[in-house]
């Protein structure tokens, strides 16, 4: 890819990432930075792209410990965000929702 | 595939990523945003199966399937056995830690993809890629054991206090400036050892980097940190000429950056000072041997008549009550209040918790509804027309240091006026200070009662004493 191609790429990109943020209330802070930190364990292409590249042993553990660390980053980053999310339901079935819960946590509680 | 539908895909994944941030900034989308998100990140991992990238030099594509897929498929088999158990089961209140731990294996990885490239390229490597891979391995490694650090301080595996050793602000320059000049080595030696050198210099410098942050500021760090990954991702994704690691990466350093910002504004802390607390930190005076005062504690029978009599209070709910997994209990204690007539409301502070918006996440954990739920600048007005504020497990973000006493920790911090209130009720397992170490004046202060033990078994005895009345 040319420089010039690439630079254009990053800069709009940086720009783009700067205005979708730009007004979140602190409630979802966490959220947020929990689910942008899912998104760069897209690194897990890259580390299958070198898994693939790899010409010896060494290249190979490596690359195989990457895609194990960039899985872990990405997999457990969307759930353990949804989990936080699951707990911001619109109001309307909250209240039947609390109930359901509350005995479920009397239950797993003892 | 084709090369073409290749990069759509990855083009199609970026978009992913922007919807995902973008719904993500909104309560009522962010669960969508953030599955968007997941199966645009899911696609591509599929995507690269599909289609051979070419080597260096572009050397000529071999057939599919790629090579070491069995190996590649049991490495991701391994990381989903690791991360999604964790991920599920985690409690809430720990899961600022996980976020970090997450943050940090995701450094780490792109650090490794990156000496990985370096190796393979071999000679062939052009100035430019040497140099970012250079940025990638110190960025990746210090983000890696940052992350490492800050999860051992918010397990409380080691202390929560800023570190700070004599002399170490000399310790972090310098080992700063042996990682840049170890990385002008790489650029101009072109060798496997002075990179290692450098992983290792910066792993180090990592480790010094977030030693004298004090716990208050471990969110910050954790999203700097984030912000950090996110840029290795972008710069790894050059060396290997991926639109969509550049694209994917520069969102989250973006994003991140502001999100920091935002979060530092929250508390009140200046961005730089966070960033070069290492280089500015001083060794903090001993803050003395705790001072045998008087306080007044008060029994769980005269907490209930305090609130029976009330016409509004205000519930300031803080890390404690997490701990102590008292939400559902404060809950009932609201919703008795509200049924004898007494106007209640949560004040939640930006940062109580761990983390910008932690407790919210907390309480709708509780089902707490949203409508009594109070942000900070909405609740502080309110304070002097309050009966009583109960302060469960908190004690940093009403500590009124933060806007007497310049030069503490946390001065500058806006806090939640609980000091204003008519009574001010305490509950609190012991007299240890909160999370910043910071001793509270309004703990001594005569309209304050405390009500010690765990926060739990406190509520409940309140809640069965309010009953009775």
């Amino acid at each position: 890819m040319d420089a010039m191609a690439i630079t254009s790429i990053f800069v709009l990109s940086v720009f783009v990432g700067f205005e979708v943020v730009s007004k979140v209330s602190s409630t979802l802070h966490t959220p947020l930075m929990s689910g942008a930190n899912a998104i760069h364990g897209v690194i897990l292409v890259g580390a299958i792209i070198v898994a693939d590249h790899s010409e010896n042993n060494l290249e190979l553990v490596l690359s195989l410990a990457a895609i194990v660390l960039a899985t872990i980053n990405m997999v457990g980053g969307f759930v353990v965000t949804d989990r936080m999310l699951e707990m911001f339901k619109p109001k309307k079935d909250a209240s039947a929702a609390a109930k359901k819960e509350d005995e479920a946590a009397k239950g797993g509680q003892k | 595939m084709s090369s073409t539908w290749y990069s759509l895909i990855g083009l199609a994944s970026g978009v992913a990523f922007i919807l995902a941030l973008k719904g993500l900034s909104h309560p009522k989308t962010a669960r969508r945003g953030n599955l968007i998100g997941a199966a645009g990140a899911t696609v591509a991992t599929l995507s690269v199966f599909l289609y051979v990238t070419p080597g260096k030099d572009g050397a000529e594509a071999h057939s599919l399937p790629i090579h070491n897929l069995g190996w590649i498929l049991g490495a991701i088999a391994l990381g989903l056995i690791i991360g999604v158990p964790a991920a599920r089961k985690v409690e809430m209140t720990q899961m600022p830690q996980l976020v970090a731990l997450f943050n940090g294996v995701g450094g780490g990885a792109a650090a490794l993809v990156a000496i990985v490239e370096y190796l393979n390229l071999g000679d062939t490597a052009t100035t430019a890629e040497v140099i970012f891979t250079v940025f990638t391995v110190v960025v990746g490694c210090v983000s890696f054991s940052g992350s490492i650090i800050t999860f051992m301080k918010l397990q409380e595996l080691m202390t929560t206090r800023p570190v700070v050793f004599p002399g170490g602000r000399f310790v972090i320059a310098g080992t700063l400036v042996a990682v840049l000049g170890v990385s002008v080595w790489v650029v101009v030696a072109l060798g496997t050892t002075p990179l290692l050198v450098l992983a290792v210099l910066s792993l180090l410098f990592g480790v010094l980097f977030v030693l004298p942050v004090g716990g208050a500021d471990v969110p910050i760090v954790i999203s700097l940190l984030n912000a950090f990954t996110g840029l290795t991702v972008a710069a790894s994704g050059y060396v290997l000429s991926s639109t969509l690691l550049i694209i994917a990466g520069t969102l989250v350093g973006a994003s991140g950056t502001i999100l920091t910002r935002l979060m530092a504004e929250a508390m009140g802390r200046s961005l730089f000072g966070t960033l070069f607390g290492a280089f500015t930190a001083k060794p903090q005076a001993a803050t003395g041997v705790a001072e045998e005062r008087p306080v007044r504690s008060g029994s769980p029978d005269d907490v209930a008549i305090l609130l029976n009599y009330a016409r509004r209070v205000v519930i300031v709910p803080g890390f404690g009550l997490a701990v102590a997994q008292a939400q559902h209990t404060v809950r009932e204690l609201a919703d008795l209040m509200i049924s004898k007539g007494i106007d209640v409301a949560y004040g939640i502070h930006p940062v109580a918790g761990r983390m910008p918006g932690h407790m919210n996440v907390l309480l709708a954990e509780a089902n707490v509804p949203y409508d009594q739920l109070a942000e900070m600048d909405e609740v502080n007005p309110t304070f002097s027309q309050t009966d009583v504020a109960i302060v469960i497990g908190a004690n940093d973000v009403v500590n009124p240091a933060a806007q007497t006493t310049p030069g503490c920790p946390i001065y500058g911090m806006p806090i939640l006026e609980v000091s204003n209130a008519a009574n001010i009720i305490f509950l609190k397992r012991s007299m240890r200070p909160g999370f910043a170490g910071i001793e509270n004046e309004l703990l001594y202060d005569p309209k304050t009662m405390l009500l010690f033990g765990d926060a739990k078994a406190s509520l409940t005895k309140v809640v069965s004493a309010l009953k009775a009345l």
